[in-house]
């Protein structure tokens, strides 16, 4: 039980997707002027790559380890991960129309996350099994939130403030994710 | 200037995919710890970029719209699936090095962005040139992030130690917020020579990528002119 919790705090706060990682960095960078459509992203995120990561993973022990087809797994994921987006989104749209207008614009864009790809292919590399694969998965998204709406937060600050004009735009968004990627550096010194 | 030579230009000064365009940026962060990682990185993308944008030219009229960006994806997979293997064979200290950053090639956003916004409109040998010339400017961008992170960071330049052993390196450039820093410094200082381009400011709503939201970057750049 100990084994799993940690696996969630790993991917969540130790080894967080964006800041430490850096996986799903055009997204973070650029759906991180508003807090609302950060959170709505962040909330697309937990979605599909918890489902990613156990579909990815059921894939993996069942269909490609037996066949002795590991070199396609770089394919046969991103399929799978483009086709499970789709899904994803008809199925929303059909069953909870509320949920799907909140999220509806920022589905089809994960698709690209590289987020999504690295965590269904770290977990293959470490040998998660089912369970394990599926709580990384959460974990890491849950991550992925986490700092995609902290980041949206500051920006909204500095939005008011007098920066200097060399560094407006990106260069700034970049030095708020430099400060917060060294907060992140501190969660390694976590023990248990 | 001829149009090959153009497409050379475009990619490594005018349109430079990472400090410009601010595309592929995963990759030039996570890689850039040692100048070496950034010169393999960047080639291998070249590698993929050249041959995907070759394949997709060449079958621009064979794949129909609706499909395009499925198809897409499936050769660009291929191909960096190929590049892998033979990375792993032939240069097995870089492929320990990128580790798995090599398969994320496929979901690096320069490649799609690029068949989207050129090698399905254009000639395969332009489509090559423009391949190269993103390839080469995304090289240099991550081999210069990697110079300056290799140098402050570690003490060295290309792996040979440079600063005496009196001089204790600034680690924290090559840990991660090194990255973030390395690159904003660049870019601010590229904004200061007043190098002006459209994706200077992103897009609204958009997350980076241009295979996404390449019809919303076409609007805004219509409406700014």
């Amino acid at each position: 039980m100990k084994h799993l919790i940690l696996i969630i705090v790993a991917g969540a706060l130790v080894n967080n997707v964006v800041l430490i990682q850096f996986l799903g960095i055009c997204s973070f960078l650029g759906v991180s002027k508003q807090m609302k459509a950060a959170a709505s992203l962040g909330g697309a995120v937990i979605f599909v790559i918890t489902i990613a990561s156990a579909v990815t993973s059921l894939l993996y022990d069942h269909v490609l380890k037996p066949l002795d087809m590991d070199y396609m797994k770089t394919i046969v994921f991103i399929l799978v991960i483009a086709a499970l987006v789709q899904i994803v989104e008809m199925f929303l749209k059909k069953t909870s129309p509320a949920i799907y207008k909140a999220l509806g614009i920022y589905l089809p864009l994960i698709t690209t996350n590289c987020a999504v790809l690295g965590v269904a292919l770290t977990n293959v590399q470490d040998g998660y099994n089912f369970v394990e694969s599926v709580l990384s998965g959460f974990g890491t998204a849950v991550g992925y939130t986490i700092a995609i709406v902290l980041l949206a937060g500051i920006r909204s600050r500095i939005r008011e403030e007098d920066i200097p004009a060399p560094l407006r735009g990106a260069p700034i968004v970049l030095i708020c994710a430099t400060l917060m990627s060294i907060a992140f550096i501190g969660f390694s010194g976590l023990s248990f | 200037m001829n149009k090959y030579a153009e497409r050379l230009y475009n990619g490594l000064v005018k349109e430079n995919p990472t400090l410009i365009l601010m595309l592929g940026m995963c990759p030039t962060l996570a890689v850039s710890t040692r100048a070496l990682n950034g010169i393999g990185m960047g080639l291998s993308t070249t590698a993929v970029l050249i041959l995907s944008n070759l394949v997709i030219s060449l079958l621009r009229k064979v794949i129909p719209d609706a499909v395009r960006l499925p198809a897409y994806i499936v050769i660009v997979a291929s191909l960096v699936t190929v590049t892998e293997l033979l990375i792993q064979a032939y240069l097995p200290f870089l492929y320990d090095a990128l580790g798995i950053y090599i398969p994320l090639i496929v979901v690096n956003c320069i490649i799609l962005g690029r068949a989207e916004a050129y090698a399905n409109k254009a000639v395969p040998g332009l489509a090559i040139m423009d391949g190269l010339g993103m390839g080469l400017g995304f090289t240099c961008s991550l081999t210069l992030a990697g110079m300056i992170r290799e140098f402050l960071g570690n003490g060295s330049v290309f792996g040979r130690a440079v600063l005496p052993e009196s001089i204790e390196p600034i680690g924290i450039f090559v840990q991660p917020p090194g990255a973030f820093l390395v690159i904003a410094c660049i870019i601010a200082i590229l904004n200061f020579r007043g190098i002006k381009t459209r994706q200077r400011q992103l897009v609204e709503d958009c997350d980076g990528c241009c295979a996404n939201c390449f019809e919303k970057c076409e609007k805004v750049e219509e409406a700014m002119k």
